[in-house]
């Protein structure tokens, strides 16, 4: 039973905000450093709070610790709703999780100007927790926004290679499929007639006044498409790989591992249960868009990279390509496994952004043909690294492994072809991964791995990388041999869905 | 008109009803008088005694809000006191507050007499409030010149450089056309309404009920149709929409920053207050929707397309915030468009004005800062280094930037978001959608801005060519004035409070 004297989903809001505005209106730097600990374990707290309690506190639509906030727009249906369902919790837990390792190590890196980095960057952790805590769809899309604006001045400012270029594209691209959503949603809005943003009201709302099919297909296709550029569905795509490529490992470890989930977190929460016919109609152009485009293609496109960065940012693409599959084959089973994948993905991407950005410091590059022998001076690094690399492919153990499986046992259900033809995805996930990691750790040292090396000697990972890299590590494995403290909430929320019919 | 109808005239008159303005009009002329009365070294408290006024009248609004007029029509009819009609009274106050700061600034950078400024800008600004609450065509142009000849000698001000009154000029020449367009349109629509052949004439049809009820009993008459066109056209100039926007990135470069404050908020603002009145869902020409509606559908996509591609080019700051306030207005059109038949959209666009004015003075106020000597030559290269010589203005800049961009959590994206909502309310999906890819654009010129503040560096040129003007220090109250707008800013982005009970009127 939870027994906090404050609502525990608003403080882990609240509190990096806090610390933000703090900053931004002159706290000294040596406070604003410590003070960054707290304000990155706060959110970290209290999502184990919210994970280890979840069962057994009273639940009431389907929601457990609802509150709700006047923000004065109570007339037009907005109002600060909190709370948390089977779909939510666990994406809050992992965006606790990988944020409190971002932070660390944003904290622990010599970033120019770092008050302002770490600013920016507790901004987006605020956002991203308000995002998965909110029941109301309009702060779950402005959460969204206030985490996505830091993204693009991050990656304008500390990011590596074509940083101006790849920001500007990020902008573009993004600003319009946030747009293109908000119009999606507002049309949802408008259409549904509840007067309300409040997820629970609309869901009850439509229960007894169903959409017409046509109605349902237009808004989920213009969720679709603005969801679609957020989680880079193929052909809309081509702004992650360049962007993570050039962004700061702590903004890329967020930014690929959690915010990007949005999309996908939209479409579960939103667009399945409310718009079921839309979501019908777009399966299959769904289905073999991501299989084609994200996993085939996208998939070889990551065979051919020779740059460790982009290699990592195209892989999250691909991987992207499996949780369109499950939304597609839409039936618990499918979804579930999304939602299963999403956080094992969160974890094990920001994990690999977080190595090889450790790696980078160690090699000063990030092509593949130039390193080589680094397991022998880092052998924890390379161990670490493996590790994530199995976590990716999807091996048993890990939490991907469960997400994947689950993914395609629906999707056999679904569509056979597809199944095969995705199935084959992990072969291509395993070829780039073990090959990449034979690349950076095994094999004699290149002569310009041997230079480097001469004049810094590479050393293994230090406290301050691997503690960040061990608390995501952990949490990988805990949920790959215990994915059931995820799974029974999930599947709960999911079988409990009052289906909303249509007209 | 006889003796008896001019007494009972009087009678009805309440003249405690516009003490707010009639305030402002006393304060201006004290201005003056104290000009003359105080000896040359007390002339510096001059501007104090305006900003207390307006500060104290603008208390004397509040105290006085929920005003037992409100909804009664007072002066015979030439004024309808609304909730609305009090909003943008303080709107118009809180903007002439922000202009005498920030003239104060440019000023005293010019050799030119100062308490003219004060008084004019105090003027029109009564003027404004006035506009906010006419009820009348008479008195609608009546107040719309007097703001209007106060504006052009704001704009052309700087009486010593060329670009000032370049722009002075231009502004007096499109002004005195578009006033004579409105004119034009107003006799139209009184002449035929007055036609005693016609159904529902009537011999005041300068009053906006008894006009209304006209547009209503003749629904296709060709010269009302054309007076309506004409009448919009006239308010098309003022609020800079399309293509009656020309004048606006000269007149805005040229006019001494302030001023381009003033133009571009409060000016604006009355015109679509104008705009309102007059389209809106119980406006006078609601009967002629099949004709208003197209008419402001085509401007608003064009003046957003227009404006924000407009402004990706820019390099001189006045010239990208005229322009980006060319898209402004087209969004704003975009909820005049939807309030035909939406009441939320009406409100959001008070909304979406009060926002813009946050975030607008903010910018105005951080330009007021960074500008020299020579006030139209304000260029982005000015910019760099900003946040490395003074943080507190990049962020304030950045905060106003953001919030005109429309980035949650500030308040210029609920005033978007507003006004999106009862875009689709409306059915203007085709316009909803011109909207949103001209929010990405404007992301663009925005963040090219904040860049130049913040991510780049200055070096001096090496072949001597002119260097940029020095910096202004921030004095104590404006520095609190920015602080605030800012700290205003992120404040109504997450909470709507006092504005919600407001937004949900009916």
């Amino acid at each position: 039973m939870s027994n906090l004297p404050f609502d525990p989903l608003l403080i882990a809001i609240a509190a990096p905000l806090a610390l933000a505005l703090l900053i931004a209106l002159g706290l000294p730097k040596r406070w604003s450093v410590t003070l960054a600990y707290g304000a990155f374990a706060v959110p970290l707290l209290m999502a184990l709070h919210t994970w280890w309690h979840f069962s057994g506190v009273p639940q009431q639509d389907g929601y457990a610790f609802l509150t709700r906030y006047s923000t004065g727009l109570d007339g037009l249906g907005i109002s600060l709703k909190l709370g948390l369902n089977g779909i939510s919790m666990p994406l809050f837990a992992m965006a606790g999780i990988v944020g409190f390792a971002a932070g660390l190590y944003a904290i622990q890196s010599q970033a120019e100007r770092l008050k302002i980095y770490l600013m920016l960057l507790l901004i987006m952790q605020g956002g991203l927790m308000g995002v998965f805590a909110s029941v109301d769809v309009f702060f779950l899309y402005f959460f969204h926004e206030l985490a996505l604006i830091p993204t693009f001045i991050m990656v304008g400012v500390w990011g590596g290679r074509d940083r101006s270029y790849a920001a500007m594209k990020m902008t573009i691209y993004l600003t319009a499929g946030a747009m293109v959503s908000l119009i999606g949603l507002i049309a949802l809005y408008v259409k549904s007639g509840a007067n309300s943003f409040d997820l629970i009201a609309i869901k009850a709302h439509l229960a007894r006044v169903p959409l017409e099919a046509a109605v349902q297909q237009n808004i989920f296709g213009l969720l679709l498409l603005g969801f679609g550029v957020l989680v880079s569905l193929w052909p809309l795509h081509t702004w992650a790989p360049l962007g993570y490529g050039a962004a700061p490992s702590s903004n890329a470890m967020l930014h690929a591992g959690v915010l990007k989930k949005f999309g996908l977190y939209g479409l579960i929460q939103v667009g399945l249960p409310l718009l079921p016919a839309g979501a019908l109609h777009w399966a299959h152009p769904l289905a073999w868009l991501a299989v084609i485009g994200n996993v085939l293609i996208v998939g070889f496109v990551t065979i051919a990279q020779r740059d460790l960065k982009q290699m990592i940012g195209y892989s999250s693409v691909m991987h992207m390509g499996y949780a369109f599959l499950g939304i597609a084959a839409g039936s618990t089973l499918g979804v579930g496994g999304v939602v299963l994948m999403m956080v094992a993905h969160g974890l094990s991407v920001a994990l690999l952004f977080l190595l090889s950005t450790c790696i980078h410091h160690r090699t000063h590059t990030f092509s593949l043909d130039e390193m080589g022998g680094l397991a022998q001076q880092a052998p924890v690094l390379a161990a670490f690294f493996v590790a994530a690399t199995f976590a990716s492919i999807g091996l048993p153990g890990f939490a991907n492994f469960w997400g994947e499986l689950t993914i395609f046992v629906a999707l056999w259900k679904f569509s056979v072809p597809v199944t095969v033809l995705a199935v084959a995805g992990v072969v291509i996930s395993a070829i780039y991964g073990l090959r990449a990691s034979a690349a950076v750790f095994f094999g004699p040292a290149t002569e310009r791995m041997a230079k480097v090396a001469a004049q810094h000697p590479p050393a293994d990972l230090r406290w301050a990388e691997k503690l960040p890299a061990l608390i995501l590590l952990v949490a990988l494995l805990f949920v790959g041999f215990w994915p059931k403290s995820f799974s029974t909430p999930i599947d709960a929320a999911l079988t409990a869905k009052t289906q909303v019919a249509t007209k | 008109m006889n003796l008896e109808a001019v007494k009972l005239a009087a009678a009805d008159n309440l003249w405690s009803a516009l003490f707010p303005e009639l305030m402002l009009a006393g304060l201006a002329l004290l201005l003056l008088v104290l000009e003359i009365v105080l000896p040359k070294k007390h002339h510096v408290v001059i501007p104090d005694v305006a900003s207390a006024g307006l500060l104290g009248t603008l208390i004397g609004l509040f105290i006085n809000w929920n005003s037992s007029l409100i909804g009664a029509e007072t002066f015979n009819g030439l004024i309808h006191h609304t909730h609305q009609g009090q909003m943008m009274r303080a709107f118009f106050m809180i903007c002439a507050l922000l202009v005498c700061q920030l003239g104060r600034l440019t000023l005293a950078r010019q050799p030119m007499p100062k308490i003219e400024f004060y008084h004019i800008v105090l003027v029109v600004t009564a003027a404004m409030m006035l506009l906010a609450q006419s009820n009348h065509l008479l008195m609608l142009f009546v107040v719309l010149e007097t703001l209007t000849i106060g504006l052009y000698i704001l704009v052309s001000y700087h009486r010593t450089s060329t670009a000032s009154l370049e722009a002075g000029l231009k502004y007096l020449l499109m002004g005195a056309l578009s006033s004579g367009i409105l004119l034009f349109g107003i006799v139209l629509l009184y002449g035929v309404a007055g036609n005693p052949a016609l159904p529902a004439h009537s011999d005041n049809a300068m009053y906006y009920p008894e006009l209304t009820r006209f547009l209503e009993g003749n629904r296709d008459n060709f010269v009302a149709g054309l007076g309506i066109v004409l009448v919009l056209v006239g308010v098309g100039f003022k609020i800079g929409a399309f293509p009656f926007q020309i004048w606006v990135p000269d007149v805005y470069q040229g006019a001494p920053t302030p001023v381009t404050a003033f133009l571009a908020v409060a000016s604006k603002a009355a015109g679509f207050a104008v705009l309102m009145a007059l389209c809106g869902k119980d406006g006078v020409f609601a009967s002629y929707q099949a004709l208003t509606t197209p008419v402001l559908t085509v401007m608003a996509a064009a003046t957003i397309i227009f404006g924000n591609l407009a402004a990706l080019t820019q390099h001189n700051v006045k010239r990208l915030i005229g322009l980006s306030g060319v898209s402004h207005a087209g969004f704003l059109l975009l909820g005049v468009v939807a309030s035909a038949t939406s009441v939320l959209a009406t409100n959001a666009i008070y909304f979406y004005l009060f926002a813009y004015l946050i975030a607008s003075f903010a910018v105005f106020g951080v330009m007021t800062h960074l500008a020299g000597p020579d006030d139209s030559d304000q260029d982005l290269d000015h910019y760099a280094g900003l946040a490395k010589e003074s943080p507190f203005l990049a962020g304030v800049l950045a905060v106003g930037l953001g919030s005109l961009a429309g980035i949650p959590p500030l308040a210029g994206f609920m005033g978007k978001f507003l006004v999106f909502v009862a875009a689709y309310q409306s059915g203007a999906r085709w316009l909803l959608a011109i909207a949103a890819a001209g929010v990405v654009v404007s992301i663009f010129y925005y963040f090219g801005w904040i860049k130049a503040a913040f991510f780049e560096t200055w070096t001096p040129p090496a072949d001597g060519a002119p260097t940029r003007p020095a910096r202004t220090p921030v004095t104590w109250v404006t520095g609190c004035a920015l602080g605030f707008l800012a700290l205003a800013s992120v404040f109504f982005g997450f909470y709507q409070g006092p504005f919600g009970q407001f937004l949900a009127l009916k």
